[in-house]
């Protein structure tokens, strides 16, 4: 799987490419918030697929970290008077504190256990949204104000779909250095045999928790950009259903593959859109396209389109 | 020098001691044996040699250290490794950077620089390549590199965890049944590199069912039956010992004890 990124420069390359070459298809402003929202979605996701896809640890509460993310950038500037950025930043560290403290002891899971409990951590995320009104503005949500850079206001779909689309390529890049690096070939040591792992000297428990914090804070800046982008967020941002749209993502792109992030967000966000000529049977369809790909290709898109097209490569 | 020594080490799974009483001192640069009919616990004093179980009771002390009830990641810092008799490879990975884990005790990196691919992961991963080719070299497994390990067939993946555990520049090695699945020219193969490792000063525990393998290259022989001690000595003297012979025949049939004769 790591084959992928055999040479650093070219998936680089081909991704600063598509992320170029793309808006030249693009018809109207709505193409361009649709992109934005494919980049924003697989930052997250290639930080999920550090946790589950290289080291086997799944997590069915990811997106309650995309809502600690989005109430950032809310609550920061409307309460606290803390500009946006900062807010995001404030977010993405306070994920990565709140992943220290919930992937300690649940961590220890394996499996199922631990699919559970991080859904229990994501369920718990989206109540305590919903709940606190004086914060948050419960169900109804809250609006956003605009992110300032530099004096700069950052509004529109074509602006987002650049900054998201940067935002994309660091966030790759990152994660293929990890992959390619000694943390990383430990937390793939670990997916396969954490028995072996350990008799090579390898500290598991500290490795989990280390990328559960990393891929937290992706999530966390995914759901900062996404809250920004729209202006308005409500707590179905850090809903169940968000957690396993991710976790499909993951999946459908390819576990394991830092390109099948991509692939798999840009799926499951421009195909919904595609399908609305079915009215009532969209998400049906969608359902049956996603049961097809996994039949046909079990591995995820990326890595079974790869190992087709090269000899041994899985 | 003693690099390893046991005392009076015991465990219980509910009950039943798998392990009891079993005392042993392995010298540095030796092939020390543990041999002993199917369920007499030879794993089972692996397991808790290497930390994956801690002793009911019983002290452990490596290089003159007492490290009972450490963990398998700290006791791999001070120099131990093993290989396992159910296959733990890293499937996912290729050959190479399945060896490339093994290094990973002496590799110097953190989270930040791993993300952000600072020079000096480059140079890490660099010398961790070399070291890890030169020790699928030493196992003849070095034209598989960059094959996936799923694609190797049984007796080189015994051979890979080999190069694996060596990639760890190990004090003290131990090998679970490394020649089992392997046929006359793998274990012939398997000779061969236990031997230069000890010449290496690396000292080799070994549970093996290949007598023939283990009369050869031991130093000295610990035999165990029901989780005890019943003879040790050289292979000399333990496969002339009366109760070792009775308790191959007794237990295990004619096959083994006439290979244990020999």
């Amino acid at each position: 799987m790591q084959r992928v990124l055999d040479s650093r420069i070219w998936p680089l390359a081909a991704l600063a490419v598509i992320v170029v070459i793309a808006p030249l298809f693009f018809s109207s402003l709505y193409d361009y918030r649709i992109g934005a929202l494919v980049f924003i979605f697989a930052l997250a996701v290639v930080g999920l697929n550090l946790l589950m896809g290289f080291a086997g640890q799944v997590s069915l509460g990811h997106a309650g970290f995309l809502g600690i993310g989005a109430y950032a950038v809310a609550i920061g500037p409307t309460y606290f008077a803390l500009p946006a950025w900062f807010s995001l930043l404030v977010g993405a560290v306070l994920s990565g504190i709140v992943a220290f403290l919930v992937g300690r002891p649940i961590l220890k899971l394996k499996g199922h256990y631990l699919a559970v409990a991080t859904l229990g951590f994501g369920v718990l995320v989206a109540i305590v949204l919903t709940n606190e009104a004086d914060w948050t503005g419960g169900p109804d949500g809250m609006n956003v104000a605009h992110l300032m850079l530099f004096g700069w206001k950052v509004h529109g779909s074509d602006t987002w779909y650049w900054l998201a689309g940067a935002t994309f390529i660091v966030g790759f890049v990152l994660a293929a250095n990890l992959v390619d690096s000694p943390s990383g070939r430990a937390l793939q040591a670990i997916h396969d045999s954490e028995t072996a792992a350990r008799m090579l000297g390898i500290d598991v428990a500290r490795k989990k928790l280390t990328i559960f914090i990393v891929s937290a804070i992706y999530a966390s800046v995914a759901g900062s950009y996404l809250a920004l982008f729209d202006g308005h967020i409500t707590p179905d941002v850090a809903g169940f259903l968000r957690s396993i749209e991710l976790v499909a993502m993951v999946v459908l792109g390819g576990m394991g593959s830092v390109f099948g992030a991509l692939v798999g967000a840009a799926v499951l966000v421009v195909l919904p859109q595609a399908l609305t000529v079915f009215h009532d049977y969209e998400q049906a369809t969608l359902g049956l396209i996603i049961m097809v790909f996994m039949i046909f290709l079990r591995r995820g898109i990326v890595p079974s389109l790869s190992a087709a097209f090269s000899g041994w490569r899985r | 020098m003693t690099i390893l020594s046991a005392s009076q080490l015991a465990i219980s799974f509910g009950g039943v001691r798998a392990v009891d009483g079993v005392s042993l001192a392995v010298e540095r640069g030796e092939v020390y044996s543990i041999i002993g009919p199917n369920g007499s616990g030879k794993t089972t004093l692996f397991n808790l040699i290497s930390g994956i179980y801690v002793p009911t009771t019983g002290t452990i002390r490596l290089a003159g250290e007492n490290v009972t009830g450490l963990v398998p990641e700290q006791l791999a810092r001070r120099g131990l490794s093993r290989t396992f008799q159910n296959l733990q490879i890293f499937f996912r990975m290729s050959v190479l950077e399945n060896v490339m884990v093994g290094r990973h005790r002496h590799e110097k990196t953190g989270i930040f620089a791993d993300l952000l691919h600072w020079p000096s992961v480059a140079r890490q991963n660099r010398q961790t390549r070399e070291a890890a080719m030169a020790a699928l070299a030493r196992v003849g497994l070095a034209e598989a590199a960059e094959r996936p390990a799923a694609a190797l067939p049984y007796g080189a993946l015994k051979r890979l965890e080999i190069a694996r555990a060596l990639a760890s520049e190990p004090v003290l090695l131990l090998l679970d049944e490394p020649a089992a699945g392997c046929n006359p020219v793998e274990t012939q193969e398997l000779d061969r590199v236990i031997r230069s490792l000890t010449n290496e000063g690396i000292t080799v525990v070994l549970v093996e069912h290949d007598m023939r393998l283990v009369m050869n290259i031991s130093d000295r022989v610990h035999v165990l039956a029901s989780g005890r001690t019943l003879a040790h000595g050289t292979p000399l003297e333990v496969r002339s010992d009366p109760a070792v012979i009775e308790a191959y025949l007794g237990t295990h049939g004619s096959e083994e004890a006439a290979r244990a004769i020999g």
